[in-house]
C-alpha cells in the first residue's frame, strides 16, 4: 500500500493514462463494426453484389478508423514509453499476426474489386474475413494479459514466452472480443443495409446476442474473482460492467423489436463498458506482472517527463476537435443505407 | 534451425528487418505524396475548364494514387510498432522525444489523409464538386505533413537538439519542443525528402502517359498530363538537387564521417578533389579512379581550398570522445550509394529540362525517343529514394542517434528466433504484395483512360 502511494500517479499522468484509455476506445468502438463486418461478410452474402455492398458499408470509414489503432500506438510510445517498449517486445508474435491480419485486410479493401476475376475476388475475400478475425480476437487476448498479469520483472524486463500469453483466461477475453465485435458488426449492418442483407444480419444478431451473453458474462465474472487485490477500481463495485452486461443481455430484444437504433447505440455501449472496466481495473498500472505484484509496471514508471506530457496535452487539446468534427461529418455524408444496384436508378450514386 | 540462429544475433536481424520493412515502406510513400499532389492538380484543372481530358486523366490517375495509397498504409502500421516490437530500449530511451511526433503524425496527418481521402473516393456524386476537389486537396496535406513529422522524428536522431539527458534515467528528455521541430537538420531533410516524392510522382505520370502517347491512347488527357508532369518535375529536381547540396555541406559540420566514407576519403585534404569513379578496393589504394580537382572541397565546404576531415582522423577524434570502438560505417555502401543518387538526380534534371524544350518546340508528342527514355526513368526515383535512405542511415552507423546511443544498445532484448520469424514473415508478406501490387499497378496503367459515361456513377462503388 505504501509503495502504491509513493507512486501515485500525478495529474498530468493520469490524464494521459485517461486519453490513451479514449484511445483505445475510440478505436474499439468505430473498427470494432469494421471487424465485425469483416468477420460476417461471407455469412450475410449469397453473391458477388452482397458482398460488394457489405464491404462498401465500412469502405469510406475503415481507414479513418484504423487511425485510431496508429494514434494509440504513437501516443503510447510518447507517454509511455517503457509501456509500449514492453507491451510490443513482449507481445511480439502476437503482435506480428495481428500487423500481418491488418496488412492483408488494408489491401483486400483496395484491391479486390480491381480485377473482374472470381478467384481474385475470392482470395481477398478470405482475407477480409482473416484479417478482421484475428485482431478481434487477439485485441482481447492482449488486453486480458495486461490485466491478469505476463512474466515480467524489474523495470519491465520479459522473461516468459509466447505461451505465457495464451493462458485460458486470456483465449476466453479474446472469445469474448471477437463475439462482442461480431455483434457489434451486425447491428451496424442492421442499420447500413437493406433487403436481405438486413434481414440475415437481423437473423445472426439474434443468436450471436445471447452466445455474447454468455460469453462475456463468464470473463467478466472470471476478472472479478481473480482481481488482484479487492479494492479494485472498476470492479467494485462492479457497477459497469453489470450495466453492460445488462445492456449486452437486452440486445436479443432491440433486435428482434427492430429497433435497429437502439441496437447499434446498445453494443456500442457494451463495447465501451468491457473496455473502460479493463482500463479501470489496470489503473495504476500499466501492465501487471505475474510474478510478484511489486514488478507491476505502474502509470508514473512508464511515463515520459511533464514536459513532453505538457507538449502533447496542449498538441491534443488543439487537434483533437478538428478530427472529432471531421469524423462525424464523413459518418453524416455517407450516412444512407447502401443497397443493392438494382434497387436503384442509375442516376444515383447509392450503389 | 536454433544451431543456426544461434550464430545470427537479434541485432543483425533486427537490422535486416528494420531496413527490409523501411525501404518497402519507402517504395510506395513517396508516390503516394508525389501522385496526391498531382491528382489534385488534374482535378483542380478539371474542375476549372470543365474540361473532359482533363476529367479523364483525373480518373485514370487517380485510381494508380489510389491502389499504391493502400500499400503505403497498411506497410506504415508495421512500421509504427516495430520501434517497440524490435527496438525496445532505444523506445524507452528516446519515447520523450521521438514519441511527440510519431503521436502528433497520427492526430494531425493520419485522420487528415485517412477521412478526406475515404470521401474522395465515395463522396464522387454525394458531395458538390467542389466539396470533392476540396477532399482530395486535404488528403494530399494530410500526406505531406505527415512526411513532415517522420523525418523530423528521422533529422533528431541524426542531430540531437533540444534534450537533456536525465541522470536518474538515462533517458534523452525534451526540454525544447520548438528546437526539435525547427532542427537545421529537419528543415533540409524535409525538403529533400518532399522535392524527391514530387519528383518522384511527376516522374511516374510523365512515363505513364509516355507510354499512352506513344500507343496513341487518348492523346488529348495523356498530352495535358505529361506537360503537367514536366514542369513538376523539372522544379522538384532542381530543389532536390539544391537541398541535398545544401545538406552536404551541413553534414560536413554535424556529421563528418558520413561525408568522408562517402568520398572514402581517408586523411583530411585541403582542397580535396572529389572521386567521379573509384575501380578497386576502397581503402585508400585504388586501381584505377577519375578525381576532379578541389570540387570535394567546394561540395562541402563552398571554398576551394576548404578542410575536409579524413576518416583516419576522425575515428581517432571518436575514440577519444566516447571510448574504443569502431566509428566507421560501411565505406563502400556509403560511396556507391551516395555516387547511384547524385547520378540519377542529375538524370532527372535532364529529363525535366529535355521535356520542357520538346514541350515549348511543340514536339513533345512525336519524340518517340523522349517518350520511351521518360517511361524507362519511371524506375529512377524509386532507386534513387531507397539508396538514399541506405546512405543516410548506414552513414549514421555505429549510432543510432548520433553520439548518443549505439544502434547495438538500441535492440530489444529477446531471442533471434522471434526477430527471424518476423523477419521471414514479413518479408514473405512483402515479397507477395510487392507482385500482387506491381502487376496490378502495371495492368491498370496499360489500360486505355475510359470515357466518363454520361450517368457518371461513382466508379469505386460499381465492382
Ligand atoms: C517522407 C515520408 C514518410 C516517411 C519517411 C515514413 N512515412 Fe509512413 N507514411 C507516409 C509518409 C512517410 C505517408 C505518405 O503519409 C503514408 C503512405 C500512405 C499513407 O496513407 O500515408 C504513410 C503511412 C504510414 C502509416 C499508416 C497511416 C494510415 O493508416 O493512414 C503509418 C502508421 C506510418 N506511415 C508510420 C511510419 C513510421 C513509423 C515511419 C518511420 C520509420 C514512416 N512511416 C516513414
Ligand atoms: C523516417 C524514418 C526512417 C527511415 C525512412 C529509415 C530508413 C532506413 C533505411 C533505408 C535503412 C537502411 C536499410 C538497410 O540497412 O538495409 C535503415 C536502417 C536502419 N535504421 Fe532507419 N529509418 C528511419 C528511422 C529509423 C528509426 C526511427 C530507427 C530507430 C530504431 C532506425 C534505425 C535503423 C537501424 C537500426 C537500421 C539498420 C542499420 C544497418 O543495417 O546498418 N531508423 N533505416
Ligand atoms: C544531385 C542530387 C542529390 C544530392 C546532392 C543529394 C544529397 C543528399 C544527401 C547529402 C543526403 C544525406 C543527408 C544526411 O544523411 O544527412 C541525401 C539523402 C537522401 N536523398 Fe538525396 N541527393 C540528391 C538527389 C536525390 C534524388 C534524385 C532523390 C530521390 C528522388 C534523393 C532522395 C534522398 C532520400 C530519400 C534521402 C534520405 C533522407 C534524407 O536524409 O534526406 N536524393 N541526399
Amino acid at each position: 500500500m505504501l509503495a502504491l502511494l509513493a507512486t501515485s500517479p500525478s495529474g498530468l499522468e493520469k490524464l494521459w493514462f485517461a486519453l490513451i484509455g479514449v484511445l483505445w476506445l475510440g478505436y474499439f468502438f468505430l473498427e470494432g463494426f469494421d471487424f465485425g463486418v469483416g468477420v460476417l461478410m461471407p455469412f450475410v452474402s449469397h453473391d458477388d453484389v452482397d458482398r460488394r455492398v457489405v464491404v462498401n458499408t465500412i469502405g469510406p470509414v475503415w481507414d479513418g478508423n484504423e487511425v485510431w489503432l496508429i494514434t494509440a500506438g504513437g501516443a503510447t510510445f510518447a507517454a509511455f514509453p517503457l509501456w509500449y517498449a514492453t507491451v510490443f517486445s513482449g507481445f511480439y508474435l502476437a503482435l506480428f499476426v495481428v500487423l500481418a491480419a491488418l496488412i492483408f485486410r488494408g489491401m483486400a479493401f483496395e484491391l479486390r474489386h480491381r480485377r473482374d476475376d472470381e478467384r481474385w475476388r475470392q482470395w481477398w475475400d478470405r482475407a477480409l474475413f482473416w484479417g478482421s478475425a484475428l485482431p478481434a480476437l487477439l485485441w482481447g487476448v492482449a488486453f486480458a494479459d495486461f490485466v491478469h498479469g505476463v512474466p515480467i520483472t524489474a523495470g519491465g524486463a520479459w522473461t516468459g514466452t509466447f505461451f505465457d500469453l495464451v493462458k485460458p483466461y486470456a483465449l476466453l477475453g479474446g472469445l469474448a472480443t471477437l463475439s462482442l465485435f461480431t455483434l457489434h458488426g451486425a447491428t451496424y449492418l442492421g442499420l447500413k443495409t437493406e433487403g436481405a442483407v438486413r434481414e440475415r444480419a437481423r437473423e445472426l444478431a439474434r443468436w450471436l446476442a445471447p452466445t455474447t451473453t454468455v460469453i462475456v458474462t463468464a470473463f467478466l465474472g472470471w476478472t472479478y474473482l481473480s482481481a488482484h487485490a479487492w479494492h479494485r477500481t472498476g470492479l467494485v463495485p462492479p457497477l459497469l460492467p453489470i450495466l453492460g452486461v445488462g445492456v449486452l443481455a437486452a440486445v436479443g430484444w432491440l433486435v428482434h423489436d427492430r429497433l435497429e437504433g437502439w441496437a447499434f447505440i446498445a453494443t456500442a455501449f457494451v463495447v465501451l463498458a468491457f473496455f473502460t472496466t479493463l482500463l479501470l481495473n489496470l489503473y495504476p498500472n500499466v501492465l501487471v506482472s505475474s510474478v510478484r505484484s511489486a514488478y507491476d509496471l505502474s502509470i508514473t514508471q512508464s511515463a515520459s517527463h511533464p514536459y513532453t506530457l505538457t507538449v502533447m496535452s496542449w498538441v491534443a487539446l488543439v487537434f483533437t476537435p478538428f478530427v472529432l468534427v471531421y469524423q462525424s461529418w464523413t459518418y453524416w455524408i455517407f450516412k444512407k443505407r447502401v443497397s443493392r444496384p438494382d434497387q436503384v436508378d442509375a442516376r444515383s450514386s447509392e450503389v | 534451425m536454433s544451431a543456426l540462429l544461434g550464430s545470427i544475433s537479434t541485432l543483425s536481424l533486427a537490422r535486416w528487418q528494420f531496413g527490409v520493412t523501411t525501404v518497402f515502406h519507402f517504395l510506395f510513400v513517396p508516390l503516394t505524396i508525389g501522385l496526391g499532389l498531382l491528382v489534385a492538380i488534374l482535378q483542380t484543372a478539371s474542375y476549372r475548364t470543365g474540361d473532359e481530358s482533363w476529367e479523364r486523366a483525373t480518373r485514370f490517375f487517380g485510381k494508380l494514387f489510389l491502389v499504391n495509397f493502400a500499400i503505403g498504409v497498411v506497410t506504415g502500421i508495421v512500421q509504427e510498432f516495430q520501434f517497440g516490437m524490435d527496438w525496445s530500449r532505444y523506445s524507452v530511451f528516446v519515447g520523450n522525444i521521438f514519441g511527440a511526433p510519431l503521436a502528433i503524425e497520427g492526430l494531425l496527418a493520419f485522420f487528415m489523409e485517412s477521412t478526406f481521402l475515404g470521401v474522395w473516393i465515395f463522396g464522387r456524386g454525394r458531395v458538390s464538386p467542389r466539396v470533392h476537389l476540396l477532399a482530395i486537396w486535404l488528403a494530399s496535406v494530410g500526406t505531406i505533413l505527415s512526411a513532415a513529422f517522420i523525418v523530423a522524428a528521422n533529422a533528431w536522431m541524426q542531430h540531437p537538439v533540444g534534450y537533456v539527458i536525465d541522470p536518474a534515467t538515462h533517458q534523452a528528455v525534451m526540454n525544447n519542443f520548438w528546437a526539435v521541430m525547427t532542427n537545421s537538420t529537419f528543415v533540409l531533410e524535409y525538403g529533400h525528402v518532399l522535392f524527391a516524392a514530387f519528383l518522384t510522382g511527376s516522374t511516374f505520370l510523365l512515363g505513364v502517359s509516355a507510354w499512352h502517347l506513344r500507343q496513341g491512347h487518348d492523346v488529348a488527357a495523356f498530352a495535358k498530363a505529361a506537360r503537367v508532369a514536366i514542369v513538376v518535375v523539372l522544379v522538384s529536381a532542381v530543389g532536390t538537387i539544391f537541398l541535398g547540396d545544401s545538406q552536404g555541406k551541413q553534414m560536413e559540420t554535424q556529421q563528418p564521417m558520413k561525408m568522408a566514407a562517402a568520398e572514402a576519403l581517408y586523411d583530411t585534404t585541403n582542397g580535396a578533389s572529389f572521386s567521379l569513379l573509384t575501380i578497386g578496393d576502397l581503402s585508400g589504394n585504388p586501381i584505377f579512379q577519375i578525381r576532379v580537382p578541389h570540387i570535394l572541397s567546394v561540395l562541402a565546404t563552398n571554398t576551394w581550398s576548404g578542410k575536409v576531415d579524413g576518416i583516419h582522423q576522425l575515428q581517432a577524434q571518436a575514440t577519444k570522445k566516447y571510448g574504443a570502438g569502431s566509428y566507421v560505417p560501411v565505406i563502400w555502401v556509403l560511396y556507391w550509394t551516395f555516387r547511384i543518387m547524385v547520378g540519377l538526380g542529375v538524370l532527372l534534371l535532364a529529363l525535366g529540362a529535355i521535356g520542357l524544350w520538346l514541350m515549348r518546340k511543340r514536339r513533345l508528342e512525336r519524340s518517340t525517343s523522349f517518350l520511351r527514355f521518360a517511361t524507362w526513368m519511371i524506375l529512377a526515383p524509386f532507386l534513387a529514394n531507397s539508396v538514399g535512405w541506405i546512405f543516410t542511415e548506414i552513414g549514421r552507423q555505429p549510432w543510432v542517434v548520433y553520439g548518443l546511443l549505439k544502434t547495438s544498445n538500441a535492440v530489444s532484448l529477446i531471442a533471434p528466433g522471434y526477430v527471424a520469424t518476423s523477419l521471414i514473415g514479413f518479408t514473405a508478406i512483402y515479397t507477395l504484395l510487392a507482385v500482387v501490387e506491381i502487376g496490378l499497378m502495371i495492368r491498370l496503367a496499360k489500360v486505355p483512360s475510359e470515357p466518363i459515361a454520361l450517368d457518371d456513377r461513382v466508379p469505386e462503388l460499381i465492382y
